[in-house]
């Protein structure tokens, strides 16, 4: 289907990244290369096009299905809050974990996120190595320590 | 000094198990109150504080094994993330079962994750410790009630 530059090795673990901020979505991809193990990140910037790759739809037909997926709160077009309860409460979708990664500290958003089952909630560091070391403590945790769902 | 101690509840009916658990705690980094319910129906009745457990805190965490008497594991996973008052608490499945069925399951049930017990002595520690890591220093966990 792609090119052999472009194929990922079988085992290849995918996160979809949903964040709209370019700073933050860099910071993640160079977190993940620097870390342990083959990430094959895919990165949407808002949560219609969130749900769109879920729901493999239009452009999105060919995508794998996540491992895991890292969910930003404050989105355009549909915010994260939405695509948690939307992922959360589709059949085919609510197995795969949600990490919500967001700059928001507030109580009432952090009650909302587990309640609408997000599998664990993480505020960003404002500190740029922090944030590095956070990306890859997820990493590590998710993907050495915990056992995921096998696809489907 | 008076700083709140972590609360852990750990649902697990083998006594080696619960040992060696409390010890990593022990071990660990954090200030953890453990408290233990060897079966799903002791387990239920500390999280809705009936009976004896009137007075017992609402964890920060819960610690389940799926194996257990009275009620099983799958069924206790299945209330509290049923019940609105209890459903934010983050549940961290403990378990030796590495059946895909299980470990399927449990994340349709809203299981926060999943994690099979490793076999060796120290591998097991270092697990428990890595769940306290991540839980009480990188997560943000949701404030009481």
């Amino acid at each position: 289907m792609n090119g052999n530059s472009l194929q990922y090795p079988a085992a290849a673990i995918t996160i979809l990244l949903v964040e709209d901020n370019p700073g933050d979505v860099r910071l993640t991809q160079e977190a993940l290369k620097d870390g342990k193990l083959a990430v094959n990140l895919r990165v949407v910037q808002n949560g219609v096009e969130a749900m769109a790759f879920l729901r493999r739809e239009g452009e999105y037909a060919d995508v794998p299905r996540p491992d895991l997926i890292f969910l930003d709160l404050n989105l355009p077009k549909k915010d994260g809050r939405e695509v948690l309860a939307e992922i959360k409460s589709n059949d085919g979708l609510k197995n795969i974990p949600v990490v919500v990664l967001t700059s928001s500290e507030a109580d009432t958003d952090i009650a909302k996120c587990y309640n609408l089952h997000a599998n664990c909630y993480i505020t960003k560091p404002v500190d740029m190595e922090q944030f590095a070391t956070v990306v890859q403590t997820i990493e590590n945790f998710w993907f050495t320590i915990v056992k995921l769902p096998e696809e489907e | 000094m008076g700083e709140k101690k972590t609360e852990v509840l750990l649902i697990e009916d083998n006594p080696g198990d619960r040992r060696l658990i409390r010890e990593a705690f022990d071990d660990g980094k954090m200030a953890v109150n453990l408290h233990t319910a060897q079966d799903g129906v002791e387990a239920v009745v500390f999280l809705r504080r009936e009976g004896r457990y009137a007075d017992a805190p609402r964890p920060d965490l819960i610690i389940l094994d799926l194996n257990l008497p009275k009620k099983n594991g799958h069924e206790v996973l299945a209330e509290i993330k049923a019940d609105e008052q209890l459903k934010r608490i983050p549940v961290v499945v403990l378990t030796s079962s590495e059946a895909d069925t299980d470990i399927a399951k449990c994340y349709n049930l809203h299981a926060n994750c999943y994690i099979a017990k490793p076999v060796d002595l120290e591998q097991f520690s270092a697990v428990v410790q890595t769940i306290e890591n991540f839980w009480f220093t990188t997560v943000k966990l949701p404030k009481g009630e």
